[in-house]
């Protein structure tokens, strides 16, 4: 267990220089420098830029010097964004991403699951209907419809959240965002609420087809009719036999969800104006600031490939059969 | 159709040769969700084809006279001749712009899973075929793309490429067809790898080669036709994902550009006018809506109708 481990979390090695090489080739595949839309500037200018931000390297040489910042924990400059570097954008933006992927996740979750086992026990009658059109309505609509959908009903019509605009208010991974957390916790939660749910959507939907689809798979097994033949309650071998086993392959696909809730939210964060990081990709994006998404993208697939090695340990826990070797 | 069906199944069990594709049809058939499904994808793909041919107006040519009729705003659906759904914020016809939306996202469904295949199935036929250390090397190769967050990397190419002329082709489509390949392939290469390790094993296999059928025939002939399954499964369910990566990137102003309508780009730029017109929204978003509903319920039936340990318990 212990080998497998390390060789799992020594295998983030390569991912990471690969997605950071693709990126870096990439951003410099085609003419035109952060500051071509700009006003013109003389040469010496351009050229003292260049010179600040290492860009009058040779291509692997910028690489190179990027990969020893890293190192170093500095994430370089942004070009954009004057008198910040990327440290303190990821700094201020990326706990509150990581917090609305986390919420969001465990929203997914909580009604995810429940709704597919509600959908399997109650196969082909009204409780599957109900589950799998609630389910379907989330698949078919995308993140962006579902966040209108919701500003409408809830906050034009009913008036019961605040809409688009009034962005994040709190924050539980940073001391200034839990100080205005504690200072009015409900103007925090009720910010929070809208978002969260137009980025968990499609995923209750997900969750919910695949634990109804696993937990169908598992009630023609021999042991759940063993266990219903020894006459075991109904309750108990649904419980005990049923949704244990049902939710071992569920558990598999909940890695790659949580990593595209927390990578996945920049279209929730732009159409609400949450300060995330996310929002910053999407500015920085189409103004080619390099430094700021060299570290987005490395820090997003660094997320991505973490959280898989955490899921594949966690079923290993979850169902002893399976060995690593 | 249920007859037909219910008679050919009926032939199919009495007598197992008539093809296991015959059968899966004749399954797909009494699945009434898939048939809806397919149904749809057939009307969609009608739409995107005959669309040019149909609609009324172009979709970039605005109608001053109804505008002007309409003091300048956007127009609902079945309140002015000519439109049957209305005008838009720019004077544009509403039902030809989303039959514009229909070719978009109908050649992105079939266009990028192409690219998909046309990378999938190469690699992952190599790998499962060859083994060692070629399969080792592309395994950890796709990997590697596995963890590279999809959206992201098609966002990147889409921005990298945007003004380059491969980047403006078809209005930036030819990109977004090339960027969505490029990152949902590995899903097909690992399917394709996976079979053919467990099919080359198989006697049927080393028949043919006992009898002298040459490498590459075994491959074409035996091994890759026996992997249709399962593929058409995944490349259908990756679909709904296309469709879905392409009205983001629309959305996001990186993805298709402007005359052309997607139905994304009508979301984005239909926003504006939610309290005041909106249809501007909710018309597209329905479109999106049934489009990926009606691929999600013909990949779900195509599983069950292909998934041969579902077989006989239905």
């Amino acid at each position: 267990m212990v080998t497998y481990l390390i060789r799992r979390v020594a295998w983030l090695i390569p991912v990471l220089f690969v997605v950071s090489v693709i990126t870096f080739g990439l951003m410099h595949a085609v003419p035109g420098g952060p500051w071509s839309g700009e006003r013109n500037v003389s040469a010496g200018v351009q050229q003292n830029i260049n010179k600040k931000f290492r860009l009058d390297l040779p291509i692997q040489d910028q690489y190179i010097a990027w990969v020893g910042d890293l190192l170093h924990g500095d994430l370089g400059p942004t070009f954009k964004y004057r008198d910040r570097s990327v440290n303190d954008v990821v700094a201020e933006g990326f706990p509150i991403t990581l917090q609305l992927g986390l919420m969001a996740f465990i929203v997914a979750v909580a009604f995810g699951i429940p709704l597919g086992i509600i959908a399997a026990l109650g196969h082909n009658r009204w409780p599957d209907y109900l589950a799998t059109a609630v389910s379907l309505i989330g698949i078919a609509t995308p993140s962006f419809v579902l966040a209108i959908i919701l500003v409408v009903v809830f906050s034009v019509w009913l008036r019961w959240l605040p809409g688009v605009g009034d962005g994040w208010k709190g924050t539980l991974f940073s001391d200034a965002g839990r100080e205005a957390l504690l200072k009015d916790p409900v103007a925090s939660v009720r910010t929070w609420v809208l978002p969260v749910v137009a980025l968990a959507g499609y995923q209750i939907a997900q969750i919910a087809r695949y634990t109804r689809a696993s937990m169908l798979e598992v009630t023609r097994k021999d042991y759940v009719r063993t266990a219903q033949s020894k006459g075991i309650r109904h309750r108990a071998v649904v419980v005990r036999h049923m949704i244990r086993n049902a939710l071992i392959p569920v558990v598999t696909i909940l890695g790659p969800i949580l990593a595209f809730l927390i990578t996945g939210s920049f279209v929730i964060e732009y159409f609400f104006g949450v300060p995330g990081i996310g929002r910053y990709y999407v500015v920085g994006i189409g103004q080619r600031d390099y430094g700021l998404i060299m570290a987005m993208t490395v820090l997003y697939a660094f997320a991505v490939a973490f959280l898989n090695v955490v899921v594949d340990v966690l079923y290993a826990y979850i169902d002893p059969r399976i060995r690593y070797n | 159709m249920a007859t037909t069906a219910g008679v050919l199944d009926r032939t199919v069990t009495a007598r197992r040769s008539s093809g296991i594709w015959r059968d899966a049809l004749g399954r797909l058939m009494r699945n009434r969700l898939a048939v809806i499904g397919g149904i749809w994808v057939i009307f969609l793909i009608l739409l995107a084809i005959f669309g040019p041919a149909i609609a009324p107006w172009h979709y970039d040519q605005k109608d001053n006279v109804a505008f002007n009729l309409a003091h300048g705003r956007p127009a609902p659906p079945f309140t002015i001749p000519n439109h049957p759904l209305g005008l838009d914020n720019y004077g544009l016809d509403i039902f030809s712009k989303l039959l514009d939306g229909a070719q978009i996202s109908m050649s992105v469904a079939f266009v990028a899973q192409a690219v998909v295949l046309l990378i999938g199935i190469p690699i992952g036929a190599l790998a499962g075929w060859y083994g060692g250390r070629l399969d080792t090397y592309l395994m950890r190769f796709t990997d590697v793309m596995y963890a590279f967050p999809d959206l992201l990397l098609i966002i990147l190419l889409s921005v990298a490429f945007r003004d380059t002329d491969f980047g403006r082709a078809l209005n930036g489509l030819f990109l977004v067809f090339v960027a969505i390949g490029l990152t949902s392939w590995v899903t097909v290469a690992r399917l394709v790898r996976g079979q053919l390790l467990s099919l080359r094993e198989m006697e049927f296999v080393e028949a043919a080669r006992a009898i002298g059928v040459s490498g590459r025939k075994i491959m074409t002939r035996h091994l890759l036709p026996n992997a249709i399954g399962p593929v058409t499964v995944a490349v259908t369910l990756g679909i709904p994902t296309a469709i879905l990566f392409e009205a983001t990137l629309a959305y996001l102003g990186v993805g298709v550009q402007p005359p052309r309508a997607s139905w994304g780009k009508m979301i984005a730029e239909g926003v504006n006018f939610i309290r005041s017109a909106p249809y501007l929204t909710y018309l597209p978003g329905l479109m999106i809506a049934s489009a990926l509903i009606s691929f999600t319920f013909l990949g779900d039936g195509l599983r069950d109708a292909l998934d041969p340990k579902l077989k006989g318990k239905q």
